[in-house]
């Protein structure tokens, strides 16, 4: 039953650049298919099928599929502090991509549409940075947040994230903006617009599909991010991916308050990606592939 | 000439794009100087900030890695110059992680491209509940990457009551105990898991560029389904698997949420990569100049070996669409 609701939903859901074709009735390649996905999404089923179970029922072999579902265990996991946890969590998210959007649209307007001469050295050293392995910088960062007084504090994670998603967003934004006619930008100059205006009425309304899109994607990285938050926060400013580490040291061995745990850590990401899955391609490939 | 309209009207309006930047591009030698930094201010500050919070703690990192520095022994930094990169070169440990970490990114790269390159194909035919299969096969990219090792690592392939084991009993094979006995391989088990969706997604994009009149003509000409898939759809298609291939190794090489949640780098260091492995010895270990050299050494190799992803990826970006 829990399948067929999300696989309902998710339909709903999907709307997909696939091309539009006749449907066939039948085919067996389709059948494949239909295993083949249901394979990859068992992991995350079973996951939300545990988090129903007493925790009798959940770590037996055989497994138990037939049960009284519950509530029990999402009941237990609000009790245990998850409530900072999620809220660090959409602090850090949220206010990271309002950051990365403020700088990274105005950063992808100046590299598309009124390129000055070594912009593409710019463009270089931003793609450039997602290749620094995270790990190079990690101690200074260390030292430096903790000399700064942000040692478990979430603003560290706020302009970590910024920094972490500000490449990807640049990238993304600039294939948007390379799509805009540059005429535009020129017709509306000799309107006698003011550059300001003409961007903002012209051309932000055209890319704002963009720029959710953008957003998006920033979300995604930002909410699953874990190396930066295990290694600055702890409990003050920990984000659901600590929170759900934390829970592990604690009740280790009870799988379905753990599945509760980590599905309502994946949940929102989860449902942010379902409804963005036509813009996902782009952001992953940094603005390469439409 | 019969790409589908909106791919049509895409490649035009990026011809266009690309045409006015080129006449740009050729005026800026006469753009004066005010003017020039007027066009660069937007993007100073993303600029500036990311040279802030990147650049500058990896000098700071140099600067570590020439010290005797371990955090739990207080007025022990003094300079040793080169000291910690010998060590590293003779830390036999490093080595043999910094070869899990090249076996698991090649590993995971390849065999989830070989997975997305099949399930793109699957896809890009016409069946029932296509938009729903397409979004169950994303779902693993999705998920919060220490939920899913979480659940890999508990409710699959825990050796008692895994359903893995469960399944495998089924047809009487013995309880394994898969993460104590393969580490390494399972967390590059469940990594495949996540990377999948994301290489189908891209190998998908471009099946779905591809221009069909080539293959009806291809298949007017009698070719076989095999035949037109490698001569037609491959050469169409590497572009794709190159840049899901390189893209795949920029995010591989950071991988560490799968580590800390499986395996702990364990037993002993058989399945710790550099980020792990590094980390230990920062964060558990708190031998800061080393682990710093141990970072300048994985950036050097990354350097390296980005300097050849750079340009395959370029290559993808200035999108010359071979199609057109």
């Amino acid at each position: 039953m829990t399948t067929a609701t999300t696989e309902k939903t998710a339909a709903k859901i999907d709307s997909g650049p696939v091309r539009k074709k006749k449907t066939k009735k039948f085919s067996p390649w389709g059948v494949v298919a239909w295993i083949a996905a249901l394979g990859f999404f068992f992991p995350v089923f079973w996951m939300v099928l545990t988090s129903f179970k007493q925790e009798g029922d959940a770590a037996t072999s055989p497994p138990t599929l037939f049960f009284t579902p519950t509530l029990d265990q999402y009941d237990a996991v609000f009790n245990q502090g998850i409530g900072p946890a999620m809220l660090n969590s959409v602090f850090a998210t949220g206010l990271s991509t309002i950051i990365v959007l403020l700088l990274g649209v105005p950063a992808a307007f100046a590299l598309s549409l009124r390129p000055v001469r070594r912009t593409q050295d710019a463009l270089f050293f931003f793609m450039s940075t997602k290749m620094l392995p995270i790990v190079a910088v990690i101690l200074p960062l260390y030292v430096i947040v903790s000399n700064v007084g942000l040692l478990d504090n979430i603003w560290a994670l706020v302009i970590l994230y910024t920094a972490m998603n500000l490449p990807i967003a640049v990238w993304m934004m600039r294939s948007f903006f390379l799509e805009v006619p540059g005429e535009l930008l020129e017709a509306a100059s000799l309107d006698g617009a003011s550059l300001w205006r003409s961007v903002r009425e012209v051309i932000l309304p055209l890319v704002s599909p963009g720029i959710a899109a953008t957003a998006l994607i920033c979300v995604i990285f930002a909410w699953n991010e874990f190396f930066f938050a295990v290694n600055l926060t702890a409990v003050n400013a920990q984000t659901m991916p600590v929170y759900l580490v934390g829970f592990i040291a604690g009740e280790g061995q009870y799988w379905a308050v753990l599945s509760a745990a980590a599905t309502m850590a994946a949940l929102p990401v989860m449902l942010c990606g379902w409804f963005a899955q036509n813009k996902l391609v782009r952001g992953l490939s940094f603005g390469a592939i439409k | 000439m019969t790409l589908t309209a909106d791919t049509e009207a895409d490649a035009g309006q990026n011809a266009m794009a690309e045409r006015v930047r080129k006449i740009r591009e050729a005026q800026d030698l006469g753009v004066s100087r005010a003017e020039g930094w007027r066009r660069r201010g937007p993007l100073l500050p993303a600029l500036i900030f990311m040279i802030v919070v990147t650049q500058v703690p990896f000098l700071f990192t140099l600067y570590y890695s020439t010290l005797s520095w371990n955090l739990v022994r207080p007025g022990s930094r003094q300079f040793v110059g080169l000291d910690n990169y010998i060590a590293v070169v003779n830390d036999s440990q490093f080595w043999s992680v910094a070869l899990n970490t090249v076996i698991l990114i090649i590993g995971v790269v390849l065999v989830s491209a070989f997975f997305g390159l099949l399930l793109a194909l699957l896809l890009d035919r016409a069946f029932f509940g296509r938009g729903v299969v397409r979004t169950l096969l994303i779902t693993p990219f999705l998920v919060t990457p220490v939920a899913a090792a979480l659940i890999w690592k508990t409710t699959i392939l825990d050796p008692t009551n895994g359903i893995l084991n469960w399944l495998l009993s089924l047809v009487g094979v013995g309880p394994v105990d898969w993460i104590g006995q393969f580490p390494l391989t399972m967390v590059m088990v469940e990594l495949i898991w996540q990377w999948t969706p994301f290489m189908m997604l891209l190998i998908l994009a471009g099946l779905q560029s591809m221009p069909r009149d080539q293959l009806e003509a291809g298949q007017v000409d009698g070719a076989g389904a095999f035949q037109l898939f490698r001569e037609l759809t491959l050469p169409h298609l590497r572009r794709f698997i190159e840049l899901g291939v390189v893209l795949g190794a920029i995010y591989l090489v950071n991988t560490f949420d799968a580590i800390y949640m499986m395996t702990q780098g364990g037993p002993g260091i058989a399945s710790a990569n550099l980020p792990f492995y590094i980390y230990q010895r920062a964060f558990l270990g708190f031998d800061m100049g080393q682990a710093a050299a141990m970072g300048v050494v994985v950036v050097i190799f990354t350097i390296v070996i980005a300097n050849f992803a750079l340009r395959l990826i370029f290559k993808s970006f200035s999108g010359k669409e071979e199609a057109a």
